[in-house]
């Protein structure tokens, strides 16, 4: 067969042990300096009873033995840094290295969370307007940057609209979720008291009005919607949508996982959530670090703002910023301290890089490289609900799967081609899904590459399945046992 | 804007591509009148350079000129700067959960580290890739021990850091958990007696710190044999990680849970830190979280992947273990290359550095009179002391000194008020120290706010 990879070539990588098993005895990578004040031992200030021996198996190894370890770990890893990275539903941005260098300045990364409030005014500052510029980007009326990501903000924002119902003397039972729901939906809602209600999506992938108007009763406490859905289209009877739900009782709960498709287009205070979450490491470019941390900041409607967790930031009169904790109808904490305050710098200096233009550009180019995928590729790849999309669109495998070839070895055989994958087999309500959201982080050149990458797999498909399916061949281990590695489980090293 | 590659041209063919002629009609269907149209009140455009001034400004109103003994849950400690140059570099830091494990080795052996290292120190069997912090993952580990045992009641122990306390709370409000607290005795430790007559056949778990809030190290196998009696789980949280290097592992807990900030993440105003959470194997199907396993190829070459997804969120949904999507990747990682420099001699002689400074001013600080050490117990690196007079007037002599002196109590523990927690981490120099214990005796001799004489500046 030709080959037909433009992208990515082999190239030399290291083999590379476990630190456990790069240790030899005596060797040390850092050294203190020296002590100042008698030196104690541990047996005699904490007794023989309390005091340990060395622990057992850690690892000695010299400084230029953990460079040369992680450096070689690091480039097995593919990055947004190295290119396209279209997880649908994960937003893969661009991280800005100013972002990295602000939020290491000793002012603000080495100041204590107990610091005297007077003495933090900068780090207070920086909370507080975040949360401002995330108001007005939300239309929403106040902002808690407590939650530590996405599904933590879930929680928080359930349990809010739980203690306004149960304060109305009515909690009610029940949470409605669409079934195209990311699984931390009826995750968080499970923690929070109330019990999930599947609502079937209609033949659009959208909100089923009918079916929404029945199971709205007046044991739903509310309506938990992603908007745009997680098939990337928005959801375009919201406003009757959030007028059903409201005119039985009902709160309209915002997963704002998707709002890189919204970002100064449209607000979602201004078509009727109650409260939402904010995913700044998504949409707000705070890097995902091989799976966090994130932040999930909650934005919600003046009624809402009573039981956002404690304490809140507040600003006087004077211009001092403040720690408010005395909050009578707050849930609580959700977070020790103030949350993930590292990942508010950095969403506060991309929103400052960006200015109101650059936010809409950003949503603008985020849309229209969703759309160009969308419309290079359907000649392809099955869509099984093509309409318009926002920020990320779903194939399926049907047509692959007639060969045998399913979403996920299409994935893999991508990765030879020099990509990251697509979202396998998600939503639910795709069978075989390809979730691709480039991002606006993609210029025309990567994403024609990315579209030629795809068409070359389907017809490699057509040729010669068995070839697709025992992909990937350029990477440095090739598929691997999950079965295996479930079944009997390693999840340490053992001298 | 410089972080979009598309140029104008692009756009129009792209946009003449999808069949479209405005860019609006990609919008159609968000109705008109539900679209944003006036400009966003938000600051910026700004260049990299006045980015750079703006957070140099709030950099400088903080407390970065003074002398912190601040602990409580988050630990001022020096950071090699090898930790930060690797964390930095790409690879890592702008990868994602590792979905796809061919092309994110990298992080799943550093993650499989992780969990190695974290079981040494707990004296655990295996352990999570992490959580969000240490608040989160005790929480997490009492919801775990009630799926265990199927019993509602948890006693915590009343030196459970109580920002802590407030989110178990906040957690399982909804969930029909009774929670009892357990006070302290005399020693600063869990008070047995109570804890004996607290626990029985309801109790799903026994939640303790150790070092507990005050400092004080508490003596596990008495504990963890009054949980056991009663077929209950002993937790043990630990917010200074650092003091597993010279304290007695608690592997007769039955989970291990806290924060590991201490390896490597910096104290940032509260996070991003990383939570951890230690168990025995037994308990692994009811575990949090994400973990990594060792697998091989389809050639048998050694590799790793994500595992027992089958607990999580995006399979079972509501069923769950835990509504967690992500853990705590990048600040692991940062635990994991801390750990590997300092390594097994390192970290004793650092924490072996904390004891002697806790040690030192100890000494000082009960040498002047009116001045008490209210606990007995041993304790690592933080302890309390009883001040003669207003604590906040003590502390804003201190301020004056360009010292930071701890944490009042008496917000969290209004029996406690007077009382500060110190915390003395090899970053406090013996000055620094002598310095404290200079105005403390002042203060002793005269408790009010002072003002020192030029001279003594």
């Amino acid at each position: 067969m030709e080959n037909r990879i433009r992208e990515a070539r082999p190239h030399m990588t290291r083999n590379e042990a476990l630190i456990f098993e790069r240790t030899s005895p005596g060797k040390v990578g850092v050294e203190f300096a020296p002590l100042d004040v008698p030196a104690v031992s541990p047996a005699e200030v904490l007794g023989h009873d309390l005091a340990r021996d060395e622990v057992e198996g850690f690892p000695e190894v010299s400084e230029l033995d953990v460079i040369r370890h992680f450096t070689r770990l690091s480039t097995w890893n593919y990055s947004v840094d190295e290119g396209l990275y279209p997880l649908g539903s994960c937003t893969m941005k661009y991280n800005a290295r100013i972002n990295e260098v602000v939020a290491r300045l000793a002012g603000l990364a080495m100041e204590h969370p107990y610091a005297p409030q007077d003495l933090a005014q900068g780090c207070l500052r920086i909370l507080h307007e975040t949360a401002r510029c995330l108001q007005e980007i939300t239309g929403m009326d106040a902002v808690s940057l407590q939650p530590s990501a996405g599904a933590q903000g879930e929680l928080t924002g359930i349990l809010m609209i739980h203690a306004l119902l149960a304060e109305r003397g009515d909690p009610r039972k029940y949470i409605l979720i669409p079934d195209s729901a990311h699984g931390t939906n009826p995750a968080s809602v499970a923690i929070s008291g109330y019990e999930v209600r599947h609502l079937k999506s209609n033949e659009q992938g959208c909100v089923d009005i009918f079916n929404l108007a029945q199971a709205m009763d007046a044991d739903v406490a509310g309506l938990m919607l992603t908007n745009p859905n997680t098939l990337g289209i928005f959801e375009t009877e919201i406003g009757r949508i959030a007028n059903i739900v409201h005119a039985r009782g009902g709160l309209v709960y915002m997963d704002g996982a998707n709002m890189n498709a919204l970002v100064g287009v449209t607000r979602p205070g201004d078509f009727g959530v109650d409260v939402m979450h904010l995913n700044l490491h998504k949409t707000f470019s705070t890097p995902h670090g091989g799976g966090g941390p994130g932040s999930g900041p909650v934005a919600v409607k003046k009624i809402l703002e009573p039981y956002l967790p404690s304490p809140v930031v507040a600003k006087s009169p004077e211009g001092k910023f403040q720690l408010d904790y005395d909050r009578p109808r707050s849930i609580g904490r959700v977070r020790a301290f103030l949350g993930n305050f590292g990942m508010a710098v950095r969403a506060l200096a991309y929103m400052l890089a960006n200015g109101p233009e650059g936010l809409r550009q950003t949503t603008e180019d985020a849309v229209l490289n969703a759309n160009y995928l969308r419309t290079q590729l359907r000649d392809a790849y099955d869509l099984p609900y093509d309409q318009a999309c926002m920020h990320e669109s779903v194939f399926s495998d049907r047509r692959q799967a007639e060969k045998g070839v399913h979403t996920m070895d299409i994935a893999k055989r991508l990765i030879d081609y020099g990509f990251h994958p697509y979202t396998t087999a998600f939503p639910l309500i795709v069978p075989g899904a390809l979730m691709i959201e480039p991002t606006e982080s993609a210029g025309k050149r990567e994403l024609d590459a990315f579209i030629d990458a795809l068409q070359s797999i389907a017809a490699e498909i057509e040729e010669d399945p068995q070839f697709v399916l025992k992909a990937p061949y350029t990477t440095r281990v090739s598929r691997l046992d999950e079965v295996g590695a479930a079944r009997k489980p390693i999840l340490r090293w053992k001298p | 804007m410089r972080y979009l590659p598309n140029s104008p041209a692009d756009r129009q063919a792209m946009l003449e591509a999808t069949g479209h002629t405005h860019i609006d009609e990609l919008f159609s269907q968000i109705h008109a009148d539900l679209r944003f149209k006036g400009r966003l009140d938000l600051p910026g455009p700004l260049s990299e350079s006045e980015i750079l001034e703006f957070f140099r400004q709030a950099a400088a109103e903080s407390s970065r000129e003074y002398v912190s003994l601040l602990g409580a849950g988050a630990y001022s400690h020096y950071c090699p700067v090898v930790v930060d140059a690797l964390l930095s570099r790409g690879e890592f830091f702008t990868a994602y959960t590792p979905y796809q494990a061919e092309i994110a080795q990298g992080t799943l052996q550093a993650m499989f580290e992780f969990q190695t290292l974290m079981t040494q120190l707990t004296g655990q069997e295996v352990s999570n890739a992490s959580l969000y912090d240490g608040s989160t993952a005790t929480t997490e580990a009492v919801l775990m021990a009630l799926r265990v045992t199927r019993r509602s009641h948890v006693a915590v122990a009343r030196t459970l850091h109580p920002e802590y306390r407030q989110i178990l709370s906040t957690y399982v409000r909804h969930q029909d958990v009774e929670l009892a607290e357990v006070p302290y005795a005399a020693s600063g430790q869990i008070d047995i007696a109570r804890l004996e007559s607290t626990v029985n056949a309801q109790t799903a778990a026994v939640v303790i710190q150790s070092p507990n809030f005050f400092g004080a190290v508490e003596r596990i196998p008495e504990i963890a044999a009054i949980a056991h009696g009663q077929g209950a789980l002993l937790i043990v949280a630990i917010t200074e990680a650092l003091s597993l290097a010279v304290v007695k592992p608690p592997s007769q807990a039955d989970i291990v849970c806290g924060e590991a900030q201490s390896f490597g993440v910096p104290v940032a105003y509260g996070g991003p830190y990383v939570g951890f959470l230690t168990t025995k194997e037994k308990f692994l199907r009811q575990m949090p979280g994400r973990l990594v396993g060792q697998t091989v190829d389809t050639e048998g070459r050694r590799g790793f992947v994500l595992t027992l997804a089958t607990r999580e969120q995006h399979i079972r949904r509501e069923k769950a273990t835990s509504n967690i999507c992500t853990n705590q990747s990048l600040c692991a990682l940062a635990a994991t290359i801390y750990l590997s420099l300092l390594g097994k001699k390192g970290l004793r002689q650092l924490a072996e550095q904390n004891l002697a400074k806790a040690h030192y001013a100890a000494g000082k600080l009960r040498g002047i009179p009116g001045v008490a050490m209210p606990f007995s117990s041993p304790s690592f690196n933080e302890f309390v002391v009883k001040v003669p007079g207003d604590a906040g007037h003590l502390l804003e002599n201190l301020r004056r000194e360009k010292i930071i002196g701890g944490l009042p109590l008496g917000d969290f523990y209004p029996e406690l008020a007077n009382h500060l927690l110190l915390c003395f981490t090899e970053l406090v120099s013996r000055p620094a120290i002598d310095r404290l214990v200079d105005v403390c005796h002042q203060f002793a001799v005269q408790p009010a706010i002072q003002d020192f004489s030029p001279q003594r500046r």
